[in-house]
């Protein structure tokens, strides 16, 4: 069954308006949808991370559910803990890491591979919001290709990790890309994650305004136009076997990269370079999905 | 063992407005056109401030306190039925 979004207008969600996220914030669009499907049975774990700031200062917090924040890279063993310690008292709850990218590809990736590889019962989510965006822009390894950052001034020259495939090579039982350009898409695989047992992954790309210099107004369609120009393309693993959840509506990329000053002065064999790094990306997914299993 | 400091357990409360009241922040205030509307919704999915709900005539409602102006909703409506209007001095 999937999810409309009356179903979602139904459920009470764990953030409160009036937090300290810049306007037109990825990151709390997809908490707000993410909330709402996990419920209020949900205990998050929060590394450092742009949504440690998004809480709010001591003694308010804005989000309503119960969060544990923690050290850099420490949520997934934090989150494995945080899981017994509930199974010990014999509650049942979700246990949600809810970390940046910074905190799951650069620095959390230890923690993160142990409790894949442990198989914990809890759901690991990255919002990529491409950077270290709440110490001022730095790159991280989820950079992609050519974007400037404060620490990558003429462009990134590196390919950024490609994570879920990372986790899904654990073997662990569910992987899924997300976009907050895509809010069904994205709270179906909640749905899907939160029914499911064993360590779960999600990786939501994120819009930032302010460390991508894109309009404030423009998150959705920027996060829309990721997927639509295959740039960020949308699928899960479920127990080893891919799908593609959505199909891209075949936009040049250029519109996607327009968009925003961080692909600014970008030349036309620059970017006929990323398309075509783009379009190999998708043309493997395409094999991927006939395979029986991935990994 | 009364060392005479005070002990402040540091667990945060929620709380609407956490970071004080956002709706400061705002240049354009987004306004609901009713006769536009067709509820659909999708401002409020896609309000990364969750600021909008039901009012009482069953329209959006924009909770002026806390929106930081940032233009999503009107931005994704698609009949146009929000404006993004200056906020006057």
């Amino acid at each position: 069954m999937t999810l409309t979004i009356h179903d979602l207008r139904k459920e009470p969600g764990s953030y409160l308006p009036g937090s300290a996220a810049c306007p037109g914030c990825g990151a709390t669009l997809a908490f707000r949808i993410a909330s709402r499907v996990l419920g209020p049975n949900t205990v998050y774990v929060v590394p450092a991370s742009c949504f440690s700031v998004i809480q709010s200062p001591f003694p308010k917090s804005a989000i309503s559910a119960p969060l544990y924040n923690i050290a850099f890279p420490a949520a997934a063993a934090t989150a494995s803990g945080v899981y017994r310690a509930y199974k010990m008292l014999g509650r049942d709850v979700n246990v949600v890491v809810w970390a940046g990218d910074g905190g799951t590809v650069d620095i959390g990736i230890q923690a993160l591979s142990g409790a894949a590889e442990r198989g914990e019962d809890i759901i690991y989510v990255c919002y990529d919001n491409e950077a270290y965006m709440n110490t001022g822009i730095q790159r991280s390894g989820a950079t992609p290709l050519m974007a400037w950052t404060k620490t990558t001034p003429t462009g990134k020259r590196e390919m950024p990790k490609d994570m879920p495939m990372i986790v899904a090579a654990h073997r662990v039982p569910y992987v899924a890309t997300a976009s907050v350009g895509y809010p069904f898409d994205l709270a179906n695989k909640f749905e899907k994650a939160k029914k499911m047992k064993g360590f779960r992954y999600i990786h939501i790309f994120s819009t930032c305004p302010p460390g991508w210099n894109s309009p404030v107004s423009k998150t959705a369609e920027v996060a829309k136009l990721a997927v639509d120009t295959y740039f960020w393309p949308l699928y899960e693993i479920e127990n080893g076997k891919l799908r593609i959840t959505v199909k891209p509506r075949k936009r040049p990329l250029k519109e996607f990269l327009e968009l925003q000053d961080r692909f600014r002065g970008l030349s036309d064999e620059q970017i006929e370079e990323l398309e075509k790094i783009v379009m190999e990306k998708w043309n493997f997914l395409l094999h991927l999905e006939k395979s029986e299993r991935v990994f | 063992m009364g060392l005479g400091v005070p002990i402040i357990i540091p667990v945060s409360k929620p709380s609407k407005g956490a970071a004080g009241k956002t709706g400061l922040w705002r240049v354009e205030r987004p306004v609901v056109d009713e006769d536009k509307c067709i509820k659909c919704w999708l401002c409020w999915l896609y309000c990364p401030e969750d600021v909008i709900t039901e009012g009482p005539n069953g329209f959006p409602q924009i909770d002026y306190t806390f929106c930081k102006g940032c233009g999503v909703c009107a931005d994704v409506c698609p009949t146009k039925a929000i404006q993004m209007i200056k906020e006057e001095e």
